[in-house]
């Protein structure tokens, strides 16, 4: 179990559950790569493509930032999830 | 780079080489932390604007807001860049309210705040004034979803114009950014547009024809981020804490601009050049054909609309045909043949 903060932006956090922009969660994962996994089955509750297509990787177009760092800067989704991280899911696929 | 296991050491800014690296930029997969990245973008805008020479000292510009990220992050932009090398600018917001209830209306609540925090002066023009009345929720409850968006762009870039001209602007600014860009080259491909393909990634809209601009029927566009990736965009709005309003349209889903987005998307999770080589390929042939005109894609001929006197290269404007089809009740059947001639004329 890891302990992280959860943001969602850009549009998401319409298709979260509650449609929050943010959550604490206790996630049974390891990496960045389980914890998407573990979100679309958890957290999302409709449109679950919007965020990601296929297993453990966002959909192309949603940023992800861990600490507000670009998580290609980090390893992406094989980065070890720290108690305490803030990842943020930020989606560019809206339009204004 | 090794992209292998999880850094143990964070990533240095390759600028500065002392802060903690926040962001991989897409086009040269420079490295930057938060300062070094804010201060590279907003430096290349404002290289990207001296350069095309997109202002002059004492110009009035409406710059084109919507409530998201790209226009808010132009206006934040304009006005910073405004500031600070003097461009000596009159900055106007100008929204378009295009008659979409549960979309629209709450984006112009975020166009709001904008004004707010900004303190710029801010018009809003409407479908429903504009247009007689016909707000898109009335377009799309008479031709359906498929195909509104063609409604949607030609009212919406006339509206744009208009209240651009009665704002007594000389510029107008719109945040189209480099995977706008890309997408609209790759629209232009398949539609066989090669007049489009050729001029759509112009930072500044070139005139109509000669006179145009100084007769006042006409106001030049321009695209300060047009070189900045989304992605960019997006993280910066969001490391400087400008909020923006991110839903999607009403009537968005069923878009021809949505497909190409999502290949867009794709090419870039394997080659982030991508997007900024799709413009560069369209404005090199630009060149190209510049130096060999051709009758394929020289100028066309442009004049006024017979009906309301906006510049057009058909005898009516394609907002005037769109219009007459609608009051006809033919919404659905006027995409085939718009600008080409009014039903009954």
């Amino acid at each position: 179990m890891v302990q992280v903060k959860l943001e969602f932006g850009g549009g998401l956090d319409a298709i979260v559950a509650d449609r929050t922009k943010r959550l604490q969660v206790d996630a049974p994962v390891r990496t960045l790569g389980e914890l998407i996994t573990w979100v679309r089955r958890n957290c999302i509750r409709e449109k679950h493509d919007m965020f990601a297509v296929s297993e453990a990787t966002v959909r192309p177009g949603v940023l992800v930032l861990v600490n507000e760092v670009d998580w290609e800067l980090e390893g992406t989704t094989r980065y070890e999830l720290q108690p305490g991280d803030h990842v943020a899911f930020i989606s560019t696929l809206h339009g204004g | 780079m090794s992209t292998g296991d999880t850094p143990k050491t964070p990533k240095l800014c390759t600028e500065c080489a002392a802060s903690k690296a926040c962001i991989q930029r897409p086009y040269r997969g420079a490295r930057l932390c938060r300062t070094c990245f804010a201060a590279a973008l907003e430096r290349e805008v404002h290289e990207q604007i001296v350069r095309e020479g997109m202002f002059r000292a004492g110009e009035r510009v409406a710059v084109g807001v919507s409530g998201g990220k790209d226009s808010a992050v132009l206006a934040h932009l304009l006005r910073v860049l405004n500031e600070r090398h003097g461009y000596g600018l009159e900055l106007v917001l100008l929204a378009v309210d295009e008659g979409i209830h549960g979309y629209r209306d709450d984006s112009l609540e975020a166009v709001r705040r904008h004004q707010q925090s900004q303190q710029l002066p801010l018009r809003i023009v409407s479908f429903e004034e504009m247009y007689n009345g016909w707000t898109m929720d009335r377009v799309v409850g008479q031709i359906g979803r498929r195909n509104n968006c063609t409604f949607c762009g030609v009212f919406r870039r006339q509206a744009l114009e208009r209240g651009a001209i009665d704002a007594s602007a000389d510029k107008i600014a719109t945040g189209h950014n480099a995977d706008d860009l890309a997408e609209t080259v790759l629209l232009n491909l398949v539609r066989g547009d090669a007049k489009r393909l050729l001029r759509c990634t112009d930072a500044v809209a070139r005139e109509p024809d000669e006179g145009a601009a100084a007769d006042g029927r006409w106001i030049p566009r321009v695209k300060p981020l047009k070189c900045l990736y989304e992605k960019e965009i997006v993280t910066y709005a969001y490391l400087q804490r400008i909020d923006y309003f991110a839903t999607e349209c009403t009537y968005a889903p069923y878009s021809y601009r949505g497909a190409a987005r999502e290949f867009i998307k794709q090419v870039e999770t394997l080659r982030p050049r991508a997007i900024r080589d799709m413009a560069d390929a369209a404005e090199q042939l630009q060149d190209t054909q510049r130096r060999h005109p051709s009758p394929v894609t020289g100028g066309s001929r442009v004049h006024r609309c017979a009906r309301c006197g906006y510049l057009c290269s058909q005898p009516y404007c394609k907002a005037c045909v769109l219009l007459e089809h609608l009051n006809e009740g033919t919404g659905s059947l006027a995409t085939r043949r718009a600008g080409t001639r009014l039903g009954r004329e």
